[in-house]
């Protein structure tokens, strides 16, 4: 049941993605209905993968890395679709959605099966720490297609070329504007990720830091976007220097989430 | 009955022609009225606006009209007839529904897509219609126009993206900066550009408006006209940290701002972004400003590159408009040859019923000691009768074919109906 409902939610996603593209070359209210349209059908699916599977486990399924890319994906469909209620930059999807689709595809290909919690990992912690930290990189996920937008929009008005794509992005200030909501929403969440992980390491190891891999790489993301906001704040500091740096930050994210978990050695490898 | 539109525009005829067969406001009513007089003009709308004088009108005979139309507007204006009649277009039928379809949709402007003509011709049907000038035919063919343009439109992108300077200037804005309320400007130096740039940025809501000339008292009297306060030219440089669009337009013959004295402005500002126009000849910016972060700076060429690029959209987008105008026309004219059936479809029950009476007078001259309610019920037959048989003509004359011109000839002959008035 939740493997045809994955499969489903990835099928209406690939769908979105594919139109969200097209969206690019030619846009229209239509086509961008009809791309949230099918990201909608595919979060509901999504959520209702999720359920099923968490009713399988009986834990919040983040334990396979299948799980926690399928997660990880739900977080940053949660945060467009909260984005788009209040923005409504429909080209905003050709962006994100892409994200979205490869962490669902790079989901599917990874081994499905539930396996048994390992002692260390049964406990509150595991669904407080590891929603905190899925929802702040989620709004960063966000804040890389807003700075990818950024660039394009900041590129076209500096070459002066002001048709086409140029037409269908929204101003840089709006761009701007999000990129510093998500990460004064990012930062404190992947904050307090950071603390309750360290809190719960003292728990189950007891010790609150071992320069274990995963820790050393999210520290070296937080400190990205403490910079990001520093430079804001102190020097106002904008626009393109500030959508580069999120776009490097969500890089380094997406870094430590594949690459650390798979090839370095690490105590929050799991499958 | 035909749709005839006869008149003069931008592309027939120069101004001084135009200007003399105008009807600026008093003279409309007359003019309509005295149209409506022509014994052959049965309905009849007038449009004038400074490109064109168009009379759309419902006649008997086309050619006919046309030539008292022309006579008319000879003698209401006082000029010779031969003096404008080679500058007169003249359609009837489906080009003339087409003609007007075009102009609503404001395919025939001379700025392709711009959007007052519709509420022109909004304004002439509302005209014509409190004068009582118009009937079935116009007002549908005005309603059909109307809702043609809206449908011209959302459909097409006929009427984005500026076509003028000054509105590219308001519209690179919007990209930069999210809405311009409360966004501060300055104008640098003066000039018709710049100051019709100046108001579509104050029209579009930037507050705090700053006026800087090298003549104080000049820059005074400007700063009054949009409600701005006047700054001193040597004072420019520093009131640049609270300005968010700069419009310059100056006769100097050198840079009035150089790029490092803007990288310290743009520190001083926090790096908000700024968007500056330079439409001074020779320009007044020095380029390299461009290259600083998050200042966007454009000359008067590039300005004009983006309103070409956009004009070029716009026809594109008018190949489009065309195609729903076709659409719209078909349906207009299968409507207008609908009612052509509509008179012998009348003649035909206005038969029938004479018969009906006629013939129960006659039975009851012949039954006259026949009761009431058996009196009722025969005339209830003859109606049944009547009916059923009148049914199947006009069923198949409401039809819509292809050779419903032989049919209603047909009808005619074979009930003997007269033609009626109307026909030419």
């Amino acid at each position: 049941m939740g493997i045809i409902l994955f499969e489903l939610a990835l099928t209406f996603y690939f769908t979105a993605t594919i139109i969200s593209v097209v969206e690019l070359f030619r846009g229209s209210k239509e086509s961008s209905r009809l791309m949230l349209l099918a990201a909608g059908a595919g979060f509901l699916l999504h959520t209702a993968a999720i359920v099923s599977r968490y009713l399988i486990s009986g834990h919040l399924p983040i334990a396979s890395m299948h799980d926690a890319s399928s997660f990880f994906a739900w977080c940053v469909v949660v945060i467009f679709f909260v984005l788009e209620y209040r923005y409504k930059i429909g080209i905003m999807g050709s962006f994100v959605l892409p994200v979205i689709f490869s962490l669902m595809l790079s989901s599917s290909v990874l081994p499905r099966t539930i396996l048994p919690l390992s002692p260390v990992l049964q406990s509150y912690w595991l669904g407080i720490h590891t929603l905190l930290a899925f929802l702040g990189n989620a709004a960063f996920a966000v804040a890389f297609g807003i700075g990818i937008m950024y660039l394009l929009q900041e590129h076209y008005l500096k070459s002066k070329h002001v048709h086409g794509l140029f037409q269908r992005l929204p101003s840089l200030q709006v761009l701007d504007e999000i990129n510093y909501r998500l990460i004064t929403l990012g930062f404190p969440l992947l904050t307090l990720a950071i603390i309750t992980g360290a809190l719960w390491a003292e728990d189950a190891w007891g010790n609150y830091w071992r320069w274990d891999s995963k820790e050393v790489w999210s520290m070296i993301t937080w400190f990205i976007y403490a910079l990001i906001l520093h430079i804001r704040i102190t020097a106002g500091w904008r626009g393109k220097s500030v959508a580069m740096l999120s776009i490097l930050g969500f890089l380094i994210v997406l870094f430590t989430f594949f690459v650390v978990n798979y090839y370095l050695k690490s105590l929050h490898s799991f499958a | 009955m035909k749709i005839l539109v006869i008149g003069l525009n931008h592309k027939t005829a120069g101004v001084e022609i135009r200007e003399k067969l105008a009807f600026p406001g008093p003279k409309l009513e007359a003019g309509i009225f005295g149209l409506r007089n022509i014994p052959e003009v049965k309905e009849v709308a007038l449009l004038s606006t400074c490109n064109r004088v168009e009379i759309f009108a419902c006649v008997s005979s086309a050619s006919a009209a046309a030539d008292k139309i022309k006579d008319f507007l000879a003698s209401f204006h006082e000029i010779e007839r031969s003096s404008f009649e080679k500058s007169l277009f003249s359609h009837s039928d489906s080009v003339a529904v087409r003609h007007v379809f075009r102009v609503a949709s404001s395919l025939d402007s001379m700025i392709l897509g711009e959007p007052q003509i519709l509420g022109q011709i909004k304004d002439v049907f509302d005209f014509a219609l409190s004068k009582k000038t118009t009937g079935v035919l116009l007002n549908k063919l005005m309603k059909k126009a109307i809702s043609t343009a809206k449908r011209v439109r959302t459909e097409t992108k006929i009427a984005e993206n500026a076509v003028s300077i000054s509105f590219a200037a308001v519209e690179l804005a919007r990209k930069i900066f999210n809405g311009l309320e409360g966004k501060s400007f300055m104008l640098l130096g003066a000039g018709e550009m710049a100051e019709l740039a100046a108001r579509h940025l104050v029209s579009n809501g930037v507050s705090n408006v700053m006026v800087v000339n090298r003549t104080y008292e000049r820059g005074c009297e400007l700063a009054a006209e949009f409600n701005g306060k006047p700054v001193r030219f040597e004072d420019f440089p520093h009131e640049m940290v609270n300005t968010d669009i700069l419009i310059c337009s100056t006769g100097a013959p050198t840079y009035v701002l150089q790029k490092e004295q803007m990288q310290k402005i743009m520190k001083e500002r926090k790096h908000r972004p700024v968007f500056i126009i330079d439409i001074s000849v020779p320009r007044n910016i020095d380029p390299e400003i461009n290259k600083i972060e998050n200042v966007y700076l454009y000359d008067v060429d590039n300005l004009q590159d983006v309103v070409e690029t956009n004009m070029l959209e716009r026809r594109k987008e008018a190949e489009k408009a065309e195609t729903i105008i076709s659409e719209e026309v078909e349906i207009f004219t299968r409507w207008m040859s609908s009612l052509d059936s509509v008179p012998t479809i009348v003649a035909l029950r206005q038969k029938a019923e004479e018969i009906r009476v006629e013939e129960l007078e006659k039975f009851r001259g012949k039954c006259p000691d026949l009761d009431e309610g058996k009196m009722k019920a025969v005339e209830y037959m003859a109606t049944a009768i009547i009916n059923k048989l009148i049914h199947p003509p006009t069923a198949a004359l409401k039809e819509d074919t292809e050779d419903r011109d032989e049919l209603i000839a047909m009808i005619k002959k074979l009930y003997g109906i007269n033609g009626d008035d109307n026909e030419e």
